[in-house]
C-alpha cells in the first residue's frame, strides 16, 4: 500500500476530496445541432452555420451520430442509459454564446450512474460516475489580438460536448491523473473522443474540498473552472487543498465559490462567489422534443462496442500470462495495444512485451513520438524478436539491429544478413575460438584454476570480443566451462 | 368581370389559369392600390418593383400547374425573406437582411406566389392591437381610429383593405384569429407542427404557428395546402399525410357533433356576442350538425398559463438579439454596458415587459411556482380538449370577447389587452387548429368572428364546418375606402 495523500498541518491530517466534471468533445464530423464541420484549427468563423450563429428563425436539429457517441460512452462507463432525456436551455449572456443560451441537459441527462475502475499502485479503486450529459460548446472570445475590441470565433460554437460528472470519490492529484487517463483511454477505445487536451477536446472543472481525516461529512467545496491539462489539474488541486487547509487552520470558513487556476502564478483565484452565481433559468428547450429511444436501439449500439481496456487487460493477463503491471501499460492506449497485438501475432509474448515497453518506449520517448508514428513497424519488431528467439542473434546484437531499424524501418533479417551479424553458434568454430583465447591468456587460466573464479567473466568477454560480439553467449559459456575444468 | 382587387384568391388563380388575367395584370393592380394606401401603415418594406418584374417573368413562361400561379402576396414581417429586410417590427432588427428564406414563404414562392412586401405587425408578434410596432401602429381600414388587432395587424388590415389577395400570419395566442375577427376576414391557425417554424422569427417556440389569412374559407384551404409541409429543419414539424384541403373542401357536415363550451360564456360578454354565438349554433343546426353542450373546466387558467409560458420562452428566444452578431447595436463601455444599452434602445416596452415576466418566472425560486405549474396546467387544458373530442368533432366559440377597439384604448392597460386573447389562447396551449370566420357586425358596425376549434391535424374538418357556415352567414361588409390617397 502506498501512503494516503494527506495534508498535514499543526499535527492534524486533512483528506482531500475531489470530484471532476470532464468536458469531452464528441468525436463527430458535424456539430450537435447543425451540419457545420468540427475540424480543429480552421480559419476563424469558417465553420459556422446560421444555426450556430443564432440567426433569427434558426432551429436546432439533433445530430443522431452525437447521440450514439454519448450512448457508447455511457456503455463504456458501465452506466445506465436513459431512454428518455431532455435538452434544456441554460440561459446566460456572453459574446461567444450567440443564442444567449447553451443547449444542455439538466434534470434528465442521456446517461445516468456508472463506474470507472482505476489501477493504482495500491490496487484498484472504483470511481463513481454521477451522470453524462450532452451540451453545446460555446465560441471563443479572443482578447489579445485587437487592443480595443474582443474578437469572437464561432467555429467551436455548437460543437457537441459530453460532460462527464464523477462522484466525489477521488482523493489525490495522482488519482485524478489516473482517472483522466483512464477516461481518455476508454473514450479513445470507443472512438467517441480523441482526448486531445492540447486542442481542448478534454478539459475539466475540478471540485475540491478538504476534511479532517476520519470525518464523514464533506467540507465546503470550491470549483476550479476549465483546467485543460492533467498537470495543471494536479497543481490546482494541490494549491487549492492547501489554501483551504490554511483557512481552516486559522479558524476560518471555506466559501463555496468558483475559482480560476492561474497557471503562471500556480494559484487559484476567486472568480465569483455563490451569491454572484448565475441564475441560468434552465427550462426544456421548446425547439427540441424530448429525446427518446428504445432498448433495442441501445442493444444495436452495444454490438458496436469494441473490447475495452479493462476487458483487454484481463485477457492479456489470462491468455498471455502477463503481469497486471505489464498488461496495464499495454492496454492503457488503444494504439499501443494494437501494436502489441500485431507484434505477438507471430512472436513470443514475453519478449514482445519487454521490447515494446523497454526499447521501443524509450525510443518513442526520446523522439517524442506516438506509437502510431513509431519508426519501427510492428512487423519488423516481430521479425527482430523472432531472430532473438531462434538464436540467430543475441540480445546484445539485437539492440544494435534495433538502433539501425530506428534509423530506417528495414527488415532486421536483411540487416543481419547484410552486416553479417548472425550469431556464431557452430560449436566447432567456437571451440577453436575459445582455445585461442585460453592460449593467449595462460596466466589468467592459472589464476582461475587456483580459485579466482570471478575470472570466468573475463574469458566470456574475450571470446565475445574476438567473435566481434557474434558468438552465441550460451554456447560460449558451456564450452568455456568444459575447457577450463 | 369585377375589379381584379375584388376577386378572391381562388378566383384570381382560376382567372390566371384560364389566361383571362396575367400575373402582371393582378400584380400591378395590387401595387397601385398598395401605393395609395399608405395611410393604413401596413407595409414595412415594399418590394413592388421586384414583384412587377417577377410577374412579367412569370407571364413570359407561365407555369399554370402551380397552385398560386403568379399571385402577388404581402406577408407578415416575422417571416425571414432572402435578401429582403426582415425586422419583426423591431428596432433591434431594423437593418437585418436575411440570407435565407423561411420554409413557409419558400413553399409559397415554389408554388408560384410573388412577394409584394413585408407587413407591419406587433414587435416580435407581442401584442393584440398592432400598437407595439417600432414602425408605428397599423390602422384598420374599417375606421381611422380603430385597431386592426394583432399581432398580425398589418396582414389583417392589408387583407381587409384589399392590398393583397391573401396573406399569411403567425399565431402564438390568437395573432391570426383575433385580427381576422376584427377585420371581417378569415384566419386559420393550423395544428402545431403543421407549418414549419424554420425561418420565422421566434416568439414562443412551443406556441408559434404560421397560418393563412384570407377573404374566404376556400382561399384559406388553398393557402394552407401550400404552406403546410413536413420540414426536417424544424424538429417540431410533424410528418403526417397532408390532405388537399381545397380540393377536399365540402359543405357536407351532416351529423357532425359540435361542442359549445360553457366556460367561454365569460362575465361581461356583450349580448351581441351571445347572439352571434347563438346564430352560429343555428346555422350549424341548419347544416345538419348536432349541438352538444360541453365543459372545458380549466379554461379560466388558460390566460395566466399563457402569460407565463409565452414570456418564459420569449425571454430566452430574444436573448440572441444582443448587438453582437447582427441587427442594431449601441456602443457601450464594456460588454455588459453594450448589452444593456443595445437592448434598452432596441426593444419596445411590451417586449421588455414580456422579457422581464419571462425572466422572472424562470428564475430560481420561482420556476416551480410559475413555469412548472403553468406547464402542468397546460397539460390539464390539453386534457380538457382531448376529453371533449371523445364526444364532439369540433368546438364553436366566439373568436374574441369584443369587436375591434379604438387605438390607444388599451395600450396603457396590458391586462385588459391580454384579456382580448381569452378565447384564442387555449387553442395554442393545446396545439390545436382553430379558424375564425366573420359572423356578423356589432352595433357599431364592426365585424365579429366565430371560432371553430378542431382536433389535432383535423384542419379539413374545421375548414368544412367553416365553409358551410360561411354559406349560411353570407357575411357582407362594404368598406368605405376613406384611406385611399390618389
Amino acid at each position: 500500500m502506498t501512503k494516503d495523500y494527506l495534508i498535514e498541518r499543526n499535527g492534524k491530517k486533512y483528506e482531500v476530496v475531489i470530484g471532476l466534471e470532464v468536458h469531452a468533445q464528441v468525436l463527430s464530423e458535424s456539430k450537435l445541432f447543425s451540419t457545420s464541420p468540427t475540424k480543429f484549427g480552421s480559419e476563424p468563423n469558417t465553420q459556422v452555420s446560421l444555426v450556430d450563429a443564432a440567426f433569427p428563425g434558426m432551429l436546432p436539429v439533433i445530430n443522431e451520430f452525437c447521440i450514439k457517441q454519448a450512448i457508447k460512452t455511457g456503455i463504456g462507463l458501465n452506466a445506465k442509459i436513459n431512454n428518455k432525456s431532455i435538452f434544456d436551455r441554460k440561459n446566460y449572456f456572453y459574446a461567444d454564446l450567440p443564442q444567449g443560451y447553451q443547449i444542455s441537459q439538466y434534470k434528465d441527462p442521456i446517461v445516468g450512474e456508472g463506474t470507472v475502475v482505476l489501477d493504482l499502485a495500491s490496487g484498484s479503486k472504483t470511481i463513481g460516475i454521477e451522470r453524462l450529459h450532452l451540451e453545446q460548446d460555446a465560441g471563443k472570445s479572443i482578447h489579445d489580438i485587437d487592443p480595443k475590441n474582443t474578437l469572437v470565433d464561432l467555429n467551436r460554437s455548437g460543437v457537441a460536448l459530453m460532460e462527464i460528472v464523477s462522484k466525489p470519490d477521488l482523493r489525490s492529484p495522482e488519482e485524478v491523473n489516473v482517472y483522466i487517463k483512464k477516461l481518455r483511454s476508454i473514450m479513445r477505445y470507443l472512438g467517441t473522443c480523441d482526448g486531445n487536451m492540447q486542442e481542448g477536446s478534454l478539459r475539466a472543472d475540478v471540485n475540491v474540498s478538504v476534511r479532517k481525516q476520519g470525518e464523514d461529512k464533506y467540507g465546503t467545496r470550491c470549483e476550479i473552472k476549465n483546467v485543460n491539462s492533467i498537470k495543471f489539474m494536479q497543481m490546482a488541486i494541490e494549491h487549492e487543498a492547501n489554501r483551504q487547509v490554511d483557512i481552516l487552520e486559522e479558524g476560518g470558513k471555506i466559501d463555496q465559490e468558483t475559482r480560476l487556476f492561474d497557471t503562471k502564478k500556480n494559484e487559484t483565484r476567486s472568480m465569483r462567489s455563490k451569491e454572484d452565481a448565475h441564475d441560468y433559468r434552465y427550462f426544456p428547450d421548446p425547439d427540441l422534443l424530448p429525446l427518446e429511444f428504445n432498448d433495442e436501439y441501445v442493444e444495436i449500439i452495444k454490438k458496436e462496442i469494441p473490447e475495452l481496456p479493462d476487458q483487454k487487460k484481463s485477457r492479456f493477463i489470462e491468455k498471455f500470462n502477463l503481469s497486471p503491471y505489464e498488461a496495464n501499460i499495454l492496454v492503457s492506449d488503444l494504439d499501443i495495444s494494437k501494436y502489441f497485438e500485431a507484434v505477438i501475432e507471430n512472436s513470443d509474448v514475453k519478449l514482445s512485451s519487454n521490447w515494446i515497453t523497454g526499447e521501443l518506449f524509450a525510443l518513442l520517448n526520446e523522439k517524442n513520438l506516438e506509437i502510431t508514428e513509431s519508426p519501427i513497424s510492428a512487423k519488423n519488431l516481430s521479425n527482430l524478436i523472432n531472430l532473438i528467439k531462434d538464436g540467430t542473434i543475441s540480445g546484445k546484437i539485437a539492440k544494435t539491429v534495433f538502433e539501425m531499424m530506428a534509423e530506417e524501418d528495414k527488415n532486421p533479417i536483411e540487416i543481419v544478413k547484410e552486416k553479417g551479424l548472425k550469431q556464431q553458434s557452430d560449436p566447432k568454430e567456437l571451440e577453436k575460438l575459445i582455445e585461442k583465447v585460453i592460449n593467449d591468456n595462460q596466466d589468467k587460466v592459472k589464476e582461475y584454476k587456483s580459485g579466482k573464479e570471478k575470472l570466468f567473466g573475463f574469458f566470456v568477454g574475450q571470446a565475445m570480443k574476438v567473435s566481434g560480439g557474434k558468438a552465441n553467449p550460451q554456447l560460449v559459456n558451456d564450452i568455456l566451462k568444459k575447457k577450463l575444468k | 368581370m369585377s375589379n381584379i382587387i375584388d376577386l378572391s384568391l381562388s378566383e384570381l388563380v382560376s382567372n390566371i389559369k384560364n389566361k383571362k388575367l396575367s400575373s402582371y395584370d393582378v400584380t400591378s393592380e395590387y401595387v397601385e392600390r398598395s401605393k395609395k394606401s399608405k395611410n393604413l401603415n401596413t407595409y414595412i418594406e415594399e418590394t413592388f418593383d421586384a414583384a412587377l418584374k417577377k410577374a412579367k417573368e412569370f407571364d413570359t413562361k407561365p407555369d399554370l400547374n402551380k397552385k398560386l400561379p403568379g399571385i402577388p402576396m404581402a406577408i407578415k414581417d416575422l417571416f425571414c425573406t432572402k435578401n429582403v429586410k426582415t425586422t419583426a417590427s423591431s428596432k433591434i432588427l431594423n437593418n437585418f437582411i436575411p440570407t435565407y428564406e423561411s420554409t413557409v414563404t419558400q413553399n409559397l414562392w415554389n408554388d408560384g406566389a410573388i412577394l409584394l412586401g413585408k407587413l407591419n405587425c406587433d414587435e416580435f408578434a407581442m401584442g393584440s392591437s398592432n400598437e407595439t410596432s417600432y414602425f408605428g401602429n397599423v390602422i384598420s381600414p374599417i375606421d381611422k381610429d380603430l385597431v386592426p388587432g394583432g399581432s398580425s395587424g398589418g396582414s389583417a388590415s392589408a387583407l381587409a383593405a384589399k392590398l393583397t389577395p391573401a396573406t399569411i400570419g403567425t399565431d402564438t395566442g390568437g395573432s391570426i384569429r383575433q385580427p381576422a375577427s376584427f377585420t371581417g376576414t378569415v384566419g386559420l391557425k393550423p395544428t402545431y407542427g403543421s407549418c414549419s417554424r424554420y425561418g420565422i422569427v421566434a416568439f414562443a417556440s412551443s406556441l408559434d404557428q404560421a397560418g393563412p389569412m384570407t377573404r374566404n374559407v376556400n382561399d384559406a384551404a388553398l393557402l394552407l395546402e401550400v404552406m403546410s409541409s413536413f420540414d426536417n429543419k424544424d424538429s417540431t414539424s410533424v410528418d403526417f399525410k397532408r390532405p388537399m384541403y381545397s380540393k377536399d373542401l365540402s359543405k357536407d357536415i351532416k351529423g357532425k357533433k359540435i361542442g359549445i363550451p360553457k366556460e367561454y360564456r365569460v362575465d361581461g360578454m356583450s349580448e351581441e356576442i351571445e347572439k352571434l354565438w347563438e346564430n352560429g349554433k343555428n346555422y350549424l343546426k341548419d347544416c345538419g350538425a348536432e349541438i352538444i353542450d360541453v365543459s372545458l373546466p380549466h379554461t379560466k387558467f388558460a390566460l395566466p398559463t399563457y402569460y407565463i409560458v409565452a414570456p418564459a420562452e420569449a425571454s430566452s428566444n430574444l436573448a440572441r438579439y444582443d448587438g453582437v452578431k447582427y441587427g442594431f447595436r449601441t456602443k457601450g463601455n464594456n460588454l455588459i454596458d453594450m448589452y444593456e444599452k443595445t437592448r434598452s434602445a432596441g426593444f419596445g416596452d411590451e417586449v421588455k415587459r414580456r422579457i422581464m415576466i419571462g425572466t422572472y418566472v424562470l428564475s430560481s425560486g420561482y420556476y416551480d411556482a410559475y413555469y412548472l405549474k403553468a406547464q402542468k396546467v397546460r397539460r390539464l387544458i390539453k386534457n380538457d380538449f382531448n376529453n371533449i373530442f371523445q364526444k364532439v368533432d369540433a368546438i364553436l366559440t366566439p373568436s374574441t370577447p369584443s369587436s375591434a377597439f379604438k387605438i390607444g384604448d388599451k395600450s396603457n392597460d396590458p391586462v385588459s389587452m391580454y384579456l382580448n386573447d381569452i378565447f384564442t389562447v387555449p387553442v395554442n396551449l393545446a396545439g390545436l387548429p382553430g379558424i375564425s370566420i366573420p359572423a356578423g357586425l356589432d352595433k357599431k358596425g364592426y365585424p365579429l368572428g366565430l371560432q371553430i376549434i378542431g382536433k389535432s391535424f383535423d384542419e379539413q374538418n374545421i375548414l368544412n364546418i367553416a365553409y358551410s357556415m360561411e354559406d349560411k352567414i353570407n357575411f357582407k361588409f362594404n368598406l368605405k375606402e376613406w384611406w385611399i390617397n390618389d
